[in-house]
């Protein structure tokens, strides 16, 4: 059975979900960046299957998602590198106690 | 028969991979299942990888048809990728190497590790499953048919080169300039990237210009190479070819990974890691595969020097091998912890094989590579076999006499020593040693004495007489003399499991060599590994003096570095003689030097290290004091200004109409205030109290939490895009 474009589609999204609920439901804040991750890499997959189901000819779509996880590892760097600015300054990575929004 | 080990080699760096995925996943808790199914994997490389050796050596003219299987694994638009298994004789020796010691070592880490004794390690577990995963990288190096799947096996080992390292991660020191597991395993991983920069550069040139990664396209294709090297490469390179830009930008990757000058850096400070990984990735195994991509490219390099003959391409690999390989003899004369000797050996070795390769001894290259990586595995097991003897002691000035305590280590020990220092005929190291040594002596007679092959000979030759005597220095002042300290007095032989790995591995480094004795000895046709590997290249000649010199030079420096430690032996707290005697000779500022590694940790943390923190410092004041924040200061006095003259003109024109209308208002203003009171208020209270309910109920929905929030927008995306397909349909 030759596998179609919707298998990776539902595959994706179920991706996206789980990460989206891994942001929206960790407690760690590097939980929160895996979840992050996740999303982005479910976006990459949507990416490619479409580059491969729809237009194989040229190569914009294997580029896009080249794009999409080079800016995934800038973001994952930046991301670290606050979540540890996070903890020097409150000793805490737990997304609970980091509500300086609120003030 | 040939046909069914070929076809299952694509299994052989798979079965380590899913050994890592069950370890890591499954069965961490378990000890003893983690490390049984981390050792059956190997085994089943090692098995299948020698059932494909074997094949290939009964292959006719595998040197010229390599076998080559490939599955398509992703197009792009022009071309498609491939992942495949090449097998030709480079290969295959590398092959005959790599799961073996592997094998030793996997076997070994179990005693090393403490299994079954109070001492086991906490992460026990999961060191079977990284060394299992580096062995999936490098078995994959080794079998793979393409630079890309090379590139991935490549940095494969460089992620657990970095977590083995690092492995003891919690240790600290209290001395602040010692550096930790967490400290080396960083070095190591940033000093080796540097390198696999130029690796990634050099591969991507190459794609350019042929289209295609796989080697039966590029080094194994004539034309293409033909054309790369008359070619000329961007203008930058000043008029090079665009095959020796390539070479020299793989060779850069090879400098990384191999430790060789000047990025050797980070290899000694690798011996923060457990012994196994010291002896698997940092001596045999990981630190052979700059070697072997060299060997990889040798088609490429032999282009260039027949198309091109002043281009100094191999001159600069020559160069940077033989200088590497008397530059770290020289520092492994002066080390005293017992690792560390062999950390230096092993890059002073490395030095050697790329030397060999530079000057376009291919055959000796590679023998050199495959018997090293066997008496090099059986020193650093032996080492790590005393640390564990001796309750983790591993400065030799406080060790000694353990040859009654230890014997198997020490008997062990010793025939890998002998082979290092090329004890002659009996050690595989004499071998190989000796056929770099006569290829240069050779090529040098060709070319005359201000050539490339004469500098390689004369480091070469100094530093064999270097490795034998440091070789005697250790072996005498480890296993030699008298007990110098209290973990040496109490030292016990360590269990078989890391015994036995190394009597094994002993009968390799004396015999190995027999493989490849010089034609002239035992008649025409008959030097194997020559036959197998490279009869396309010429053979070197047998060269009497050389061999005769070598073998004097072997005997003659572990004599003289037997008279100096061994007949004597050290008292404890001793000075070292060798350095009392430089000290007379008002030489103890260079012995210094050499103990201190010539300082180049001291200049690296000078010149890039800080570079780089000054560099950031620059950049946090180009944005704090000296650009970006006073701009926006300026923005905000002007506001300042601006608002100032406002209110000034409001004082001086504004104010008077005002007054006048404020006293008409007031007038005004008195009638409407009953209606006020009795009307408005009443219904402005009610919406301020409305508010105020209104308000301290969704206050609790601002908590200062972000996920919160997102959650909001989830919602009200998911209620307007339900509102959105209800009004849609």
């Amino acid at each position: 059975m030759p596998v179609s474009l919707d298998w990776y589609l539902i595959v994706a999204a179920a991706l996206f979900c789980i990460g989206l609920y891994g942001v929206l439901s960790r407690r760690n804040a590097i939980g929160i960046l895996m979840g992050i991750e996740l999303m982005l890499n479910a976006v990459n997959i949507n990416l490619v299957a479409f580059w491969r189901y729809l237009s194989p000819s040229t190569s914009t779509g294997q580029v896009f998602a080249i794009f999409a996880f080079t800016v995934a590892a800038a973001e994952a760097a930046v991301g670290l590198a606050l979540i540890i600015a996070i903890y020097r300054s409150r000793d805490t990575v737990i997304i609970e106690d980091i509500d300086l929004l609120k003030e | 028969m040939q046909e069914f080990f070929f076809n299952l080699t694509w299994l052989i760096p798979l079965f380590p991979l899913l050994a890592f995925v069950i370890i890591i996943l499954f069965t961490t808790q378990n000890r003893k299942l983690s490390h049984s199914i981390s050792i059956a994997a190997i085994s089943l490389s090692w098995l299948i990888g020698w059932g494909v050796v074997f094949s290939a050596f009964a292959t006719p003219h595998l040197g010229e048809h390599p076998i080559q299987m490939t599955v398509p694994w992703f197009p792009t638009a022009s071309t498609t990728f491939d992942i495949g298994i090449w097998i030709d004789p480079l290969m295959a020796v590398t092959l005959f190497m790599v799961p073996f010691v592997c094998l030793m070592i996997f076997i070994y880490s179990v005693g090393y590790m403490g299994y079954g004794t109070e001492e086991v390690d906490p992460h026990y577990s999961r060191f079977f499953a990284y060394i299992a995963l580096f062995a999936c990288g490098m078995l994959g190096l080794v079998v793979s048919e393409n630079l890309l799947t090379l590139f991935i096996s490549w940095e494969i080992m460089g992620l657990c080169s970095y977590l083995l390292i690092g492995f003891w991660f919690e240790k600290n020191y209290p001395d602040p300039n010692k550096i930790t597991p967490r400290e080396a395993g960083l070095k190591a991983f940033l000093v080796t990237k540097v390198g696999d920069l130029f690796l990634l550069l050099g591969i991507l040139y190459l794609y350019s210009q042929a289209g295609s990664l796989s080697y039966a396209d590029t080094f194994f294709n004539p034309e293409l190479l033909h054309r790369l090297a008359t070619t000329p490469a961007l203008p930058i390179f000043g008029g090079w070819s665009a095959a020796s830009v390539i070479a020299m930008l793989m060779f850069g990757g090879a400098v990384g990974k191999s430790a060789q000058f000047p990025l050797h850096v980070w290899l000694p400070d690798a011996m923060e890691g457990p012994t196994p990984v010291s002896a698997l990735i940092h001596a045999a195994t990981m630190v052979s595969a700059g070697v072997f991509l060299v060997a990889r490219i040798f088609p490429l390099l032999n282009v260039v020097v027949e198309l091109e003959h002043h281009n100094p391409t191999m001159g600069v690999i020559a160069f940077i091998g033989a200088f590497t390989a008397l530059f770290s003899s020289i520092i492994a004369v002066a080390q005293n912890d017992i690792k560390g000797v062999l950390a230096f050996s092993t890059i002073s070795q490395l030095g050697y094989m790329i030397a060999a390769l530079g000057i376009g001894a291919y055959v000796a290259g590679t023998f050199h590579l495959v018997t090293h990586a066997f008496f090099k595995a059986l020193l650093f097991m032996g080492s790590g076999s005393v640390i564990i003897g001796c309750h983790h002691e591993q400065d030799m000035m406080e060790l000694g006499g353990l040859k009654k305590k230890m014997p198997r280590t020490f008997w062990t020990f010793v025939a890998g020593g002998f082979a290092l220092s090329g004890f002659p005929i009996i050690t595989a190291g004499f071998w190989s040693k000796d056929e770099i040594l006569a290829h240069a002596w050779h090529e040098f007679l060709h070319q005359g004495v201000i050539s490339w092959p004469f500098f390689v000979w004369l480091l070469l030759t100094i530093a064999a007489f270097l490795t034998a005597f440091y070789t005697a220095r250790q072996i005498s002042l480890t296993f030699l003399g008298k007990p110098r300290s209290h973990h040496a007095e109490h030292a016990h032989e360590t269990p078989n499991t890391m015994t036995i790995p190394l009597i094994l591995l002993a009968f390799f480094a004396l015999t190995l060599g027999f493989a490849g004795i010089p034609e002239e000895i035992i008649g025409h046709g008959n030097n194997f590994f020559h036959h197998f590997v490279g009869h396309e290249y010429a053979a070197t000649p047998l060269s009497v003096p050389v061999m005769l010199l070598s073998a004097a030079l072997a005997v003659g420096g572990l004599g003289l570095g037997w008279l100096v430690y061994g007949r004597n032996p050290l008292a404890h707290g001793e000075m070292d003689p060798l350095e009392r005697g430089m000290q007379k000779i008002k030489l103890g500022w260079f012995y210094e030097a050499m103990r201190n590694k010539f300082y180049f940790d001291e200049l690296y943390q000078a010149t890039f290290i800080q570079g780089s923190l000054k560099l950031a410092d620059i950049f946090y004041k180009i944005d704090n004091r000296w650009i970006i924040d006073p701009i926006i200061n300026l923005v905000g006095r002007a506001g300042v200004a601006l608002a100032k003259f406002s209110s000034f003109l409001d004082s001086r024109f504004v104010d008077g109409a005002v007054n006048w209308t404020g006293k008409v208002v007031t007038v005004l203003s008195r009638l409407y205030r009953l209606f006020d009171i009795r009307v408005v208020n009443a219904i402005v209270d009610l919406v301020g109290h409305l508010t105020q309910r209104a308000g301290g109920k969704l206050r609790s929905i601002q908590t200062g939490r972000v996920q919160n929030y997102l959650m909001l927008v989830l919602i009200t995306v998911l209620m307007m895009l339900g509102l959105y397909l209800v009004y849609l349909s």
